[in-house]
Protein backbone atom coordinates (compact mmCIF):
# COMPACT_ATOMS: atom_id res chain seq x y z
CA UNK A 1 0.00 0.00 0.00
CA UNK A 2 1.19 3.60 -1.00
CA UNK A 3 2.07 6.06 2.15
CA UNK A 4 -0.98 7.48 3.85
CA UNK A 5 -2.07 10.62 3.00
CA UNK A 6 -3.29 11.34 6.71
CA UNK A 7 -2.08 9.49 9.66
CA UNK A 8 -3.03 10.00 12.79
CA UNK A 9 -1.85 8.54 16.33
CA UNK A 10 -3.05 9.35 19.81
CA UNK A 11 -4.77 12.62 17.90
CA UNK A 12 -6.06 14.43 21.56
CA UNK A 13 -7.76 17.72 21.33
CA UNK A 14 -8.85 19.69 24.76
CA UNK A 15 -11.02 22.69 25.33
CA UNK A 16 -9.80 22.82 28.85
CA UNK A 17 -11.42 20.51 30.98
CA UNK A 18 -13.72 18.85 28.30
CA UNK A 19 -12.05 16.18 25.97
CA UNK A 20 -13.46 16.72 22.12
CA UNK A 21 -11.18 14.18 20.67
CA UNK A 22 -9.34 11.65 22.73
CA UNK A 23 -6.80 9.96 21.50
CA UNK A 24 -7.85 8.45 18.23
CA UNK A 25 -5.75 6.11 15.91
CA UNK A 26 -6.50 6.26 12.33
CA UNK A 27 -4.89 6.20 8.62
CA UNK A 28 -6.58 7.34 5.36
CA UNK A 29 -4.69 5.77 1.98
CA UNK A 30 -4.70 7.85 -1.25
CA UNK A 31 -7.58 7.85 -3.21
CA UNK A 32 -9.50 6.33 -0.57
CA UNK A 33 -12.78 7.49 0.48
CA UNK A 34 -13.09 7.72 4.59
CA UNK A 35 -16.02 8.32 6.79
CA UNK A 36 -16.16 9.24 10.25
CA UNK A 37 -19.26 8.66 11.37
CA UNK A 38 -20.96 9.54 15.21
CA UNK A 39 -23.33 11.32 17.09
CA UNK A 40 -23.47 15.67 17.20
CA UNK A 41 -20.54 16.13 19.57
CA UNK A 42 -18.41 13.14 19.18
CA UNK A 43 -15.88 15.10 17.88
CA UNK A 44 -16.04 14.72 13.96
CA UNK A 45 -16.28 18.35 13.35
CA UNK A 46 -12.63 18.73 15.64
CA UNK A 47 -11.40 16.08 13.95
CA UNK A 48 -12.18 17.29 10.73
CA UNK A 49 -10.43 21.02 11.61
CA UNK A 50 -7.49 19.26 12.81
CA UNK A 51 -6.95 17.59 9.46
CA UNK A 52 -7.60 20.77 7.75
CA UNK A 53 -4.72 22.74 9.70
CA UNK A 54 -7.00 25.55 11.26
CA UNK A 55 -7.22 24.14 14.54
CA UNK A 56 -4.09 22.97 16.13
CA UNK A 57 -3.97 19.62 18.67
CA UNK A 58 -3.14 19.11 22.21
CA UNK A 59 -1.26 16.05 22.13
CA UNK A 60 -0.55 12.83 19.93
CA UNK A 61 0.42 13.02 16.30
CA UNK A 62 -1.51 14.19 13.03
CA UNK A 63 0.69 13.90 10.02
CA UNK A 64 -0.89 15.11 6.31
CA UNK A 65 0.59 14.50 3.00
CA UNK A 66 3.85 14.07 4.89
CA UNK A 67 3.65 17.43 7.11
CA UNK A 68 2.96 18.26 10.47
CA UNK A 69 0.52 20.81 10.40
CA UNK A 70 1.65 22.79 13.28
CA UNK A 71 4.88 23.63 11.28
CA UNK A 72 3.66 23.58 7.37
CA UNK A 73 -0.40 24.83 7.95
CA UNK A 74 -0.53 26.81 5.12
CA UNK A 75 1.20 24.01 2.46
CA UNK A 76 -1.25 21.92 3.56
CA UNK A 77 -4.06 23.79 3.36
CA UNK A 78 -3.10 24.56 -0.37
CA UNK A 79 -3.39 20.83 -1.04
CA UNK A 80 -7.02 20.75 0.75
CA UNK A 81 -10.60 21.13 -0.12
CA UNK A 82 -12.61 22.46 2.47
CA UNK A 83 -16.62 21.95 2.60
CA UNK A 84 -17.73 22.92 5.86
CA UNK A 85 -20.69 22.44 7.65
CA UNK A 86 -22.12 25.36 7.14
CA UNK A 87 -21.95 26.77 3.65
CA UNK A 88 -19.60 30.10 4.15
CA UNK A 89 -19.83 31.39 0.55
CA UNK A 90 -19.19 34.61 0.01
CA UNK A 91 -22.44 36.65 -0.37
CA UNK A 92 -21.44 39.53 -1.55
CA UNK A 93 -20.14 38.17 -4.90
CA UNK A 94 -21.85 35.88 -7.37
CA UNK A 95 -21.40 32.73 -8.05
CA UNK A 96 -18.64 32.34 -10.82
CA UNK A 97 -16.75 35.35 -8.56
CA UNK A 98 -17.12 33.34 -5.49
CA UNK A 99 -14.84 30.72 -7.54
CA UNK A 100 -12.39 32.98 -8.81
CA UNK A 101 -12.11 34.95 -5.37
CA UNK A 102 -11.04 31.76 -3.84
CA UNK A 103 -8.69 30.19 -6.52
CA UNK A 104 -7.00 33.34 -5.84
CA UNK A 105 -6.59 33.29 -2.31
CA UNK A 106 -4.75 30.11 -2.97
CA UNK A 107 -2.45 32.56 -4.93
CA UNK A 108 -3.08 31.06 -8.23
CA UNK A 109 -2.96 33.03 -11.50
CA UNK A 110 -6.35 34.51 -12.95
CA UNK A 111 -6.47 32.56 -16.30
CA UNK A 112 -6.03 28.76 -14.55
CA UNK A 113 -8.72 30.23 -12.27
CA UNK A 114 -10.69 31.26 -14.49
CA UNK A 115 -10.63 28.09 -16.64
CA UNK A 116 -10.90 25.70 -13.63
CA UNK A 117 -14.17 27.78 -12.74
CA UNK A 118 -15.62 27.29 -15.93
CA UNK A 119 -15.04 23.62 -15.80
CA UNK A 120 -16.25 23.56 -12.19
CA UNK A 121 -19.23 25.20 -12.92
CA UNK A 122 -20.29 22.31 -14.99
CA UNK A 123 -19.76 19.80 -12.98
CA UNK A 124 -21.49 21.70 -10.33
CA UNK A 125 -24.77 21.71 -12.91
CA UNK A 126 -24.21 25.71 -12.01
CA UNK A 127 -23.33 26.99 -15.56
CA UNK A 128 -26.47 28.87 -16.02
CA UNK A 129 -26.50 30.65 -12.51
CA UNK A 130 -22.72 31.73 -12.78
CA UNK A 131 -23.90 35.46 -12.55
CA UNK A 132 -27.19 34.86 -10.00
CA UNK A 133 -26.60 35.94 -6.66
CA UNK A 134 -25.19 33.85 -3.66
CA UNK A 135 -28.47 34.20 -1.62
CA UNK A 136 -30.55 33.31 -4.62
CA UNK A 137 -29.85 29.43 -4.60
CA UNK A 138 -31.11 26.83 -3.47
CA UNK A 139 -29.76 24.79 -0.63
CA UNK A 140 -28.56 22.06 -2.99
CA UNK A 141 -26.94 24.64 -4.96
CA UNK A 142 -25.35 26.08 -2.51
CA UNK A 143 -24.10 23.21 -1.59
CA UNK A 144 -22.94 22.12 -5.17
CA UNK A 145 -21.05 25.76 -5.14
CA UNK A 146 -19.19 25.09 -2.15
CA UNK A 147 -18.05 22.04 -3.27
CA UNK A 148 -17.19 23.10 -6.45
CA UNK A 149 -15.16 26.03 -4.67
CA UNK A 150 -13.36 23.59 -2.66
CA UNK A 151 -12.13 22.33 -6.14
CA UNK A 152 -10.72 25.08 -7.24
CA UNK A 153 -7.02 24.14 -6.02
CA UNK A 154 -7.41 20.83 -6.95
CA UNK A 155 -6.69 19.41 -3.60
CA UNK A 156 -5.08 16.12 -2.86
CA UNK A 157 -7.95 15.76 -0.22
CA UNK A 158 -11.36 16.87 -0.02
CA UNK A 159 -12.71 17.14 3.73
CA UNK A 160 -16.38 17.09 3.76
CA UNK A 161 -18.16 18.10 7.30
CA UNK A 162 -22.06 16.31 7.16
CA UNK A 163 -21.99 17.72 3.21
CA UNK A 164 -25.98 17.16 3.13
CA UNK A 165 -27.36 17.42 6.22
CA UNK A 166 -30.54 20.00 5.35
CA UNK A 167 -30.85 18.83 2.16
CA UNK A 168 -34.02 17.23 0.49
CA UNK A 169 -33.43 13.99 -1.14
CA UNK A 170 -33.18 14.68 -4.31
CA UNK A 171 -30.87 17.21 -3.68
CA UNK A 172 -28.67 15.02 -1.73
CA UNK A 173 -28.84 12.44 -4.72
CA UNK A 174 -27.22 15.04 -7.45
CA UNK A 175 -24.61 15.57 -4.37
CA UNK A 176 -23.84 12.03 -4.18
CA UNK A 177 -23.36 11.49 -7.61
CA UNK A 178 -21.00 14.30 -7.70
CA UNK A 179 -19.38 12.99 -4.83
CA UNK A 180 -19.15 9.20 -6.15
CA UNK A 181 -17.55 11.04 -9.82
CA UNK A 182 -14.82 12.64 -7.51
CA UNK A 183 -13.96 9.63 -6.12
CA UNK A 184 -13.93 8.15 -9.38
CA UNK A 185 -11.02 10.30 -10.50
CA UNK A 186 -9.04 9.52 -7.78
CA UNK A 187 -9.53 12.08 -5.42
CA UNK A 188 -9.59 11.44 -1.95
CA UNK A 189 -12.17 11.87 0.35
CA UNK A 190 -12.73 12.44 3.66
CA UNK A 191 -16.25 13.03 5.34
CA UNK A 192 -18.03 13.34 8.56
CA UNK A 193 -21.92 12.14 8.54
CA UNK A 194 -24.85 10.75 10.81
CA UNK A 195 -26.77 9.30 7.87
CA UNK A 196 -26.01 5.65 7.74
CA UNK A 197 -27.10 5.36 3.87
CA UNK A 198 -24.80 8.07 2.86
CA UNK A 199 -21.88 6.41 4.49
CA UNK A 200 -23.51 2.85 3.09
CA UNK A 201 -23.22 4.56 -0.49
CA UNK A 202 -19.48 6.76 -0.34
CA UNK A 203 -17.62 5.15 2.05
CA UNK A 204 -14.92 2.31 1.36
CA UNK A 205 -14.02 2.67 4.71
CA UNK A 206 -14.94 4.43 8.19
CA UNK A 207 -14.86 4.77 11.63
CA UNK A 208 -17.51 4.94 14.54
CA UNK A 209 -16.61 7.46 16.96
CA UNK A 210 -18.63 8.00 20.20
CA UNK A 211 -17.28 10.56 22.93
CA UNK A 212 -14.14 11.29 21.20
CA UNK A 213 -13.24 7.68 20.42
CA UNK A 214 -13.39 5.31 18.22
CA UNK A 215 -15.64 2.54 19.00
CA UNK A 216 -15.37 0.86 15.57
CA UNK A 217 -13.88 0.72 12.03
CA UNK A 218 -13.90 -0.99 8.91
CA UNK A 219 -15.85 -1.19 5.46
CA UNK A 220 -19.78 -0.71 5.58
CA UNK A 221 -20.28 -4.69 4.85
CA UNK A 222 -17.79 -6.14 7.48
CA UNK A 223 -18.80 -3.56 9.64
CA UNK A 224 -22.48 -4.93 9.12
CA UNK A 225 -20.89 -8.31 9.66
CA UNK A 226 -19.23 -7.76 13.06
CA UNK A 227 -21.86 -6.08 14.93
CA UNK A 228 -25.10 -6.81 13.29
CA UNK A 229 -26.99 -10.18 11.72
CA UNK A 230 -27.58 -9.87 7.92
CA UNK A 231 -31.01 -9.58 8.62
CA UNK A 232 -33.27 -7.92 11.18
CA UNK A 233 -37.23 -8.65 11.84
CA UNK A 234 -38.53 -6.10 13.55
CA UNK A 235 -42.24 -6.89 14.66
CA UNK A 236 -44.92 -4.84 17.55
CA UNK A 237 -47.33 -6.72 19.50
CA UNK A 238 -48.66 -3.43 20.82
CA UNK A 239 -46.74 -1.20 23.48
CA UNK A 240 -47.93 -2.79 26.58
CA UNK A 241 -47.73 -6.17 25.16
CA UNK A 242 -43.78 -6.25 23.58
CA UNK A 243 -41.55 -6.73 26.75
CA UNK A 244 -44.15 -9.58 27.64
CA UNK A 245 -43.70 -11.25 23.99
CA UNK A 246 -39.74 -10.88 23.96
CA UNK A 247 -39.52 -12.65 26.79
CA UNK A 248 -41.31 -15.77 25.51
CA UNK A 249 -39.19 -14.56 22.68
CA UNK A 250 -35.91 -15.89 24.12
CA UNK A 251 -33.77 -17.64 21.85
CA UNK A 252 -34.88 -16.37 18.65
CA UNK A 253 -32.34 -15.00 16.21
CA UNK A 254 -28.72 -13.87 17.12
CA UNK A 255 -30.14 -10.84 19.44
CA UNK A 256 -33.10 -9.48 20.90
CA UNK A 257 -33.36 -5.74 21.11
CA UNK A 258 -36.68 -4.99 22.80
CA UNK A 259 -37.59 -0.91 22.11
CA UNK A 260 -41.15 0.48 23.76
CA UNK A 261 -42.68 0.36 20.32
CA UNK A 262 -41.02 -2.73 18.51
CA UNK A 263 -38.72 -5.42 19.01
CA UNK A 264 -35.99 -6.18 16.61
CA UNK A 265 -34.57 -9.76 16.12
CA UNK A 266 -30.81 -10.04 14.77
CA UNK A 267 -30.98 -12.91 12.55
CA UNK A 268 -29.09 -14.55 9.72
CA UNK A 269 -32.69 -15.39 8.33
CA UNK A 270 -35.57 -13.06 9.46
CA UNK A 271 -38.32 -15.38 7.76
CA UNK A 272 -36.85 -17.94 9.48
CA UNK A 273 -36.77 -16.85 13.43
CA UNK A 274 -40.97 -14.86 12.44
CA UNK A 275 -41.96 -18.40 11.56
CA UNK A 276 -40.25 -19.56 15.14
CA UNK A 277 -42.06 -16.58 17.06
CA UNK A 278 -45.61 -18.09 15.22
CA UNK A 279 -44.81 -21.19 16.03
CA UNK A 280 -44.63 -20.22 19.75
CA UNK A 281 -47.77 -18.97 19.90
CA UNK A 282 -46.90 -15.48 19.43
CA UNK A 283 -48.77 -13.64 16.81
CA UNK A 284 -47.66 -9.77 16.49
CA UNK A 285 -49.51 -7.12 14.63
CA UNK A 286 -46.66 -6.31 12.47
CA UNK A 287 -43.67 -8.07 11.11
CA UNK A 288 -40.81 -6.96 8.92
CA UNK A 289 -37.82 -8.38 7.44
CA UNK A 290 -34.82 -6.36 5.97
CA UNK A 291 -31.30 -6.54 5.45
CA UNK A 292 -29.19 -5.03 8.18
CA UNK A 293 -27.64 -1.68 7.70
CA UNK A 294 -25.34 0.59 8.89
CA UNK A 295 -27.71 2.32 11.27
CA UNK A 296 -28.01 -0.66 13.32
CA UNK A 297 -24.51 -1.38 13.69
CA UNK A 298 -24.59 2.53 14.81
CA UNK A 299 -27.35 2.43 17.62
CA UNK A 300 -25.83 -0.75 18.89
CA UNK A 301 -22.47 1.17 18.87
CA UNK A 302 -23.34 4.50 20.28
CA UNK A 303 -26.54 3.38 22.03
CA UNK A 304 -29.99 4.70 21.45
CA UNK A 305 -30.10 7.25 24.43
CA UNK A 306 -30.66 10.79 22.63
CA UNK A 307 -26.75 12.92 23.68
CA UNK A 308 -27.30 16.35 23.82
CA UNK B 1 1.67 10.04 -5.37
CA UNK B 2 4.29 9.15 -2.84
CA UNK B 3 7.00 11.15 -4.75
CA UNK B 4 4.64 14.11 -4.53
CA UNK B 5 4.27 13.87 -1.37
CA UNK B 6 8.14 13.55 -0.52
CA UNK B 7 8.64 17.06 -3.01
CA UNK B 8 5.79 18.56 -0.82
CA UNK B 9 7.52 17.98 2.54
CA UNK B 10 11.04 19.62 0.56
CA UNK B 11 9.41 22.51 -0.08
CA UNK B 12 10.44 26.03 1.93
CA UNK B 13 8.45 26.04 4.98
CA UNK B 14 5.62 28.78 4.68
CA UNK B 15 4.87 31.70 7.18
CA UNK B 16 2.05 30.54 8.97
CA UNK B 17 0.97 33.54 9.51
CA UNK B 18 1.55 35.46 6.30
CA UNK B 19 1.37 34.05 2.71
CA UNK B 20 2.42 37.29 0.71
CA UNK B 21 -1.08 37.29 -0.98
CA UNK B 22 -2.82 40.70 0.25
CA UNK B 23 -3.58 41.15 -3.58
CA UNK B 24 -6.45 38.29 -3.48
CA UNK B 25 -8.19 40.41 -0.21
CA UNK B 26 -8.33 43.89 -1.90
CA UNK B 27 -9.30 41.97 -5.42
CA UNK B 28 -12.42 40.52 -3.20
CA UNK B 29 -13.35 43.48 -1.69
CA UNK B 30 -13.38 45.71 -4.50
CA UNK B 31 -15.40 42.94 -6.47
CA UNK B 32 -17.89 43.03 -3.36
CA UNK B 33 -17.72 46.57 -3.62
CA UNK B 34 -18.70 46.67 -7.25
CA UNK B 35 -21.60 44.38 -6.91
CA UNK B 36 -23.46 45.52 -3.68
CA UNK B 37 -22.69 48.22 -1.77
CA UNK B 38 -21.52 51.22 -3.50
CA UNK B 39 -23.64 53.41 -2.70
CA UNK B 40 -23.69 53.07 1.31
CA UNK B 41 -20.17 54.11 0.47
CA UNK B 42 -20.85 57.05 -1.68
CA UNK B 43 -22.97 57.96 1.05
CA UNK B 44 -20.42 58.57 3.48
CA UNK B 45 -19.05 60.89 1.10
CA UNK B 46 -21.61 63.70 1.33
CA UNK B 47 -21.90 63.76 5.67
CA UNK B 48 -18.38 66.29 5.63
CA UNK B 49 -19.92 67.99 2.14
CA UNK B 50 -22.77 68.81 4.28
CA UNK B 51 -20.98 70.25 7.56
CA UNK B 52 -18.43 72.21 5.05
CA UNK B 53 -21.68 73.94 3.49
CA UNK B 54 -23.45 74.35 6.57
CA UNK B 55 -21.22 75.42 9.31
CA UNK B 56 -18.08 76.52 6.72
CA UNK B 57 -20.08 78.50 4.20
CA UNK B 58 -23.12 79.58 6.43
CA UNK B 59 -22.41 79.68 10.70
CA UNK B 60 -18.52 80.76 8.73
CA UNK B 61 -20.09 84.46 7.66
CA UNK B 62 -21.34 84.74 11.21
CA UNK B 63 -17.64 83.85 12.79
CA UNK B 64 -15.22 85.90 10.48
CA UNK B 65 -11.45 84.65 10.75
CA UNK B 66 -10.02 82.13 13.31
CA UNK B 67 -7.12 82.05 14.83
CA UNK B 68 -5.38 78.36 14.23
CA UNK B 69 -2.64 77.39 16.76
CA UNK B 70 0.73 78.23 15.18
CA UNK B 71 -1.30 82.01 15.87
CA UNK B 72 -2.88 82.67 12.36
CA UNK B 73 -5.82 84.38 10.89
CA UNK B 74 -7.60 81.71 8.67
CA UNK B 75 -11.01 82.07 7.33
CA UNK B 76 -13.88 79.84 9.66
CA UNK B 77 -14.61 77.75 6.65
CA UNK B 78 -10.70 77.63 5.56
CA UNK B 79 -10.13 76.25 9.90
CA UNK B 80 -13.16 73.66 9.71
CA UNK B 81 -12.52 72.33 6.11
CA UNK B 82 -9.10 70.45 7.62
CA UNK B 83 -10.66 68.91 10.06
CA UNK B 84 -13.53 67.68 8.29
CA UNK B 85 -11.21 66.07 5.54
CA UNK B 86 -9.35 64.35 8.85
CA UNK B 87 -12.94 63.12 9.80
CA UNK B 88 -14.02 62.25 6.91
CA UNK B 89 -11.08 59.81 6.47
CA UNK B 90 -11.62 58.89 10.06
CA UNK B 91 -15.42 57.64 9.49
CA UNK B 92 -14.82 55.69 6.19
CA UNK B 93 -11.99 54.07 8.14
CA UNK B 94 -13.63 53.17 10.98
CA UNK B 95 -16.84 52.33 9.47
CA UNK B 96 -15.59 49.44 7.12
CA UNK B 97 -13.19 48.59 10.50
CA UNK B 98 -15.72 48.15 12.52
CA UNK B 99 -19.40 47.29 10.84
CA UNK B 100 -18.23 45.34 8.01
CA UNK B 101 -15.40 43.80 9.44
CA UNK B 102 -18.02 42.78 12.65
CA UNK B 103 -20.18 41.10 10.02
CA UNK B 104 -17.76 39.54 8.40
CA UNK B 105 -16.10 38.18 11.33
CA UNK B 106 -19.29 36.74 12.88
CA UNK B 107 -21.72 36.47 10.52
CA UNK B 108 -20.82 35.93 6.78
CA UNK B 109 -17.82 33.54 8.04
CA UNK B 110 -15.51 35.33 5.14
CA UNK B 111 -12.79 35.28 7.65
CA UNK B 112 -12.62 31.64 8.42
CA UNK B 113 -13.43 30.27 4.84
CA UNK B 114 -10.49 32.85 3.73
CA UNK B 115 -8.17 30.80 6.09
CA UNK B 116 -8.64 27.45 5.30
CA UNK B 117 -7.04 28.59 2.03
CA UNK B 118 -3.19 29.03 2.44
CA UNK B 119 -3.89 32.68 3.30
CA UNK B 120 -2.71 33.75 6.75
CA UNK B 121 -4.02 36.18 9.14
CA UNK B 122 -2.04 38.32 8.17
CA UNK B 123 -2.75 38.73 4.57
CA UNK B 124 -6.56 38.78 5.60
CA UNK B 125 -5.95 41.73 8.04
CA UNK B 126 -3.83 43.73 5.58
CA UNK B 127 -6.02 43.12 2.90
CA UNK B 128 -8.84 44.45 5.04
CA UNK B 129 -7.53 47.78 6.44
CA UNK B 130 -6.10 48.76 2.89
CA UNK B 131 -9.29 48.26 1.80
CA UNK B 132 -10.69 50.90 4.26
CA UNK B 133 -7.91 53.06 4.08
CA UNK B 134 -8.66 53.18 -0.02
CA UNK B 135 -12.41 54.03 1.67
CA UNK B 136 -10.83 56.82 3.70
CA UNK B 137 -8.65 58.17 0.96
CA UNK B 138 -11.30 58.49 -1.91
CA UNK B 139 -13.76 60.59 0.51
CA UNK B 140 -10.30 62.43 1.33
CA UNK B 141 -10.17 63.13 -2.51
CA UNK B 142 -13.10 63.95 -3.36
CA UNK B 143 -13.84 66.53 -0.30
CA UNK B 144 -10.43 67.80 -1.32
CA UNK B 145 -11.45 68.47 -4.60
CA UNK B 146 -14.53 70.78 -3.08
CA UNK B 147 -11.98 72.20 -0.57
CA UNK B 148 -10.40 73.61 -4.15
CA UNK B 149 -13.31 74.71 -5.90
CA UNK B 150 -14.27 76.81 -2.59
CA UNK B 151 -10.54 78.05 -2.21
CA UNK B 152 -10.50 76.36 1.15
CA UNK B 153 -6.24 75.23 0.33
CA UNK B 154 -4.71 78.14 1.23
CA UNK B 155 -1.00 76.70 0.30
CA UNK B 156 1.01 74.49 -1.98
CA UNK B 157 1.32 72.42 1.61
CA UNK B 158 -2.21 71.06 1.03
CA UNK B 159 -1.15 68.70 -1.27
CA UNK B 160 1.23 66.99 1.33
CA UNK B 161 -2.76 66.46 3.32
CA UNK B 162 -3.43 63.90 1.27
CA UNK B 163 -0.74 61.44 2.02
CA UNK B 164 -1.28 62.64 5.57
CA UNK B 165 -5.00 61.81 5.40
CA UNK B 166 -4.29 57.87 4.15
CA UNK B 167 -1.84 58.38 7.58
CA UNK B 168 -5.16 58.71 9.48
CA UNK B 169 -7.31 56.36 7.98
CA UNK B 170 -4.60 54.09 8.00
CA UNK B 171 -4.33 54.14 11.80
CA UNK B 172 -7.98 54.79 12.29
CA UNK B 173 -8.55 50.99 10.77
CA UNK B 174 -6.00 48.99 12.36
CA UNK B 175 -6.85 50.00 15.26
CA UNK B 176 -10.74 49.97 14.48
CA UNK B 177 -10.08 46.22 13.07
CA UNK B 178 -8.40 45.08 16.41
CA UNK B 179 -11.26 46.47 18.39
CA UNK B 180 -13.31 44.91 16.20
CA UNK B 181 -12.18 41.25 16.71
CA UNK B 182 -12.44 41.64 20.16
CA UNK B 183 -16.30 42.75 20.15
CA UNK B 184 -19.18 39.91 20.26
CA UNK B 185 -22.23 42.04 19.68
CA UNK B 186 -23.71 44.70 17.35
CA UNK B 187 -24.56 46.83 20.92
CA UNK B 188 -20.66 46.93 21.71
CA UNK B 189 -20.31 48.31 18.17
CA UNK B 190 -22.34 51.27 19.14
CA UNK B 191 -19.98 51.68 21.99
CA UNK B 192 -17.85 53.11 19.11
CA UNK B 193 -20.21 55.39 17.57
CA UNK B 194 -20.76 56.89 21.22
CA UNK B 195 -17.39 57.53 21.52
CA UNK B 196 -16.39 58.65 17.83
CA UNK B 197 -19.36 61.64 18.23
CA UNK B 198 -17.65 63.24 21.05
CA UNK B 199 -14.40 63.27 19.65
CA UNK B 200 -15.28 64.26 16.43
CA UNK B 201 -17.21 67.46 18.15
CA UNK B 202 -14.72 68.43 20.44
CA UNK B 203 -11.15 67.57 18.40
CA UNK B 204 -10.98 71.53 18.14
CA UNK B 205 -12.95 70.79 14.79
CA UNK B 206 -14.90 73.77 14.66
CA UNK B 207 -12.73 75.66 17.45
CA UNK B 208 -9.22 76.18 18.39
CA UNK B 209 -8.46 73.89 21.29
CA UNK B 210 -7.32 77.10 23.35
CA UNK B 211 -10.97 77.72 24.94
CA UNK B 212 -10.35 74.34 26.87
CA UNK B 213 -8.98 74.84 30.46
CA UNK B 214 -5.76 73.29 30.44
CA UNK B 215 -7.21 69.76 32.03
CA UNK B 216 -9.46 69.59 29.22
CA UNK B 217 -6.85 70.58 26.64
CA UNK B 218 -4.79 67.41 27.72
CA UNK B 219 -7.39 64.98 27.38
CA UNK B 220 -8.15 66.28 24.32
CA UNK B 221 -4.25 66.07 22.67
CA UNK B 222 -4.18 62.38 23.96
CA UNK B 223 -7.09 61.65 21.52
CA UNK B 224 -6.11 60.46 17.69
CA UNK B 225 -8.22 63.00 15.77
CA UNK B 226 -7.18 65.70 17.72
CA UNK B 227 -3.58 64.70 16.13
CA UNK B 228 -5.23 64.10 12.68
CA UNK B 229 -7.00 67.45 12.74
CA UNK B 230 -4.01 69.97 13.53
CA UNK B 231 -1.59 67.81 10.86
CA UNK B 232 -3.98 68.75 8.00
CA UNK B 233 -4.96 71.76 9.66
CA UNK B 234 -1.28 72.93 9.41
CA UNK B 235 -0.87 71.05 5.94
CA UNK B 236 -3.68 72.94 4.01
CA UNK B 237 -3.17 76.19 5.77
CA UNK B 238 0.42 76.28 5.52
CA UNK B 239 1.86 76.62 8.93
CA UNK B 240 4.23 74.12 9.16
CA UNK B 241 5.76 73.03 12.97
CA UNK B 242 7.70 70.76 14.17
CA UNK B 243 4.63 69.29 16.09
CA UNK B 244 3.79 67.36 12.85
CA UNK B 245 6.58 64.84 13.58
CA UNK B 246 4.84 64.27 17.07
CA UNK B 247 1.33 63.39 15.15
CA UNK B 248 2.64 61.49 12.44
CA UNK B 249 4.53 59.18 15.29
CA UNK B 250 1.12 58.93 17.02
CA UNK B 251 -0.16 57.11 14.13
CA UNK B 252 2.59 55.17 13.52
CA UNK B 253 2.06 53.75 17.00
CA UNK B 254 -1.32 53.28 16.64
CA UNK B 255 -0.94 51.35 13.40
CA UNK B 256 1.70 49.37 14.33
CA UNK B 257 -0.71 48.67 17.88
CA UNK B 258 -3.35 47.80 15.59
CA UNK B 259 -1.56 45.37 12.84
CA UNK B 260 -0.38 43.34 15.89
CA UNK B 261 -3.85 42.47 17.86
CA UNK B 262 -5.28 42.27 14.96
CA UNK B 263 -3.01 39.77 13.51
CA UNK B 264 -3.27 37.36 16.53
CA UNK B 265 -6.27 37.67 17.19
CA UNK B 266 -7.93 36.63 13.97
CA UNK B 267 -5.01 33.57 14.65
CA UNK B 268 -6.63 32.90 17.99
CA UNK B 269 -9.82 32.90 16.58
CA UNK B 270 -9.69 31.04 13.32
CA UNK B 271 -6.61 28.77 13.56
CA UNK B 272 -7.26 27.97 17.37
Amino acid sequence: MSQPVISARQLTKTYGDFTAVAGIDFEVAPGESFGLLGPNGAGKSTTMRMVGAVSTRTSGELNILGLDPNDHGPDIRSQLGVVPQQDNLDQELRVRDNLLVYGRYFGLPRRLVAERADALLEFAQLTDRKKAKVDDLSGGMKRRLTIARALINEPRILLLDEPTTGLDPQARHILWDRLFRLKEQGTTLVLTTHYMDEAEQLCDRLVVVDKGSIMAEGSPASLIREYSSREVLEVRFGSDKNAEAAERMAGVGDRLEVLPDRILVYSENGEAALERITSLGLEPITSLVRRSSLEDVFLRLTGRSLIE
Amino acid sequence: MTTTTDTLALQPRRSALYAGNTGAVIHRGLLATRSTNYLVVLSGFFEPVFYLLSLGIGFGALVGTVQTSTGQEVPYAAFIAPALLAVSAMNGAVYDSTWNVFFKLNYSKLYQGMLTTSLGPLDVALGEIFLALLRGAMYAVGFMVIMQAFGLNLAWTALLALPAVLLIAFGFASLGMAITSYMKTFQQIEWVTFIMLPMFLFSATFYPITVYPEAIQWLIQALPLWHGVELVRGLTTGALSPMMFVHVGYYLVMIAIGIVFTTGRLRALFLK
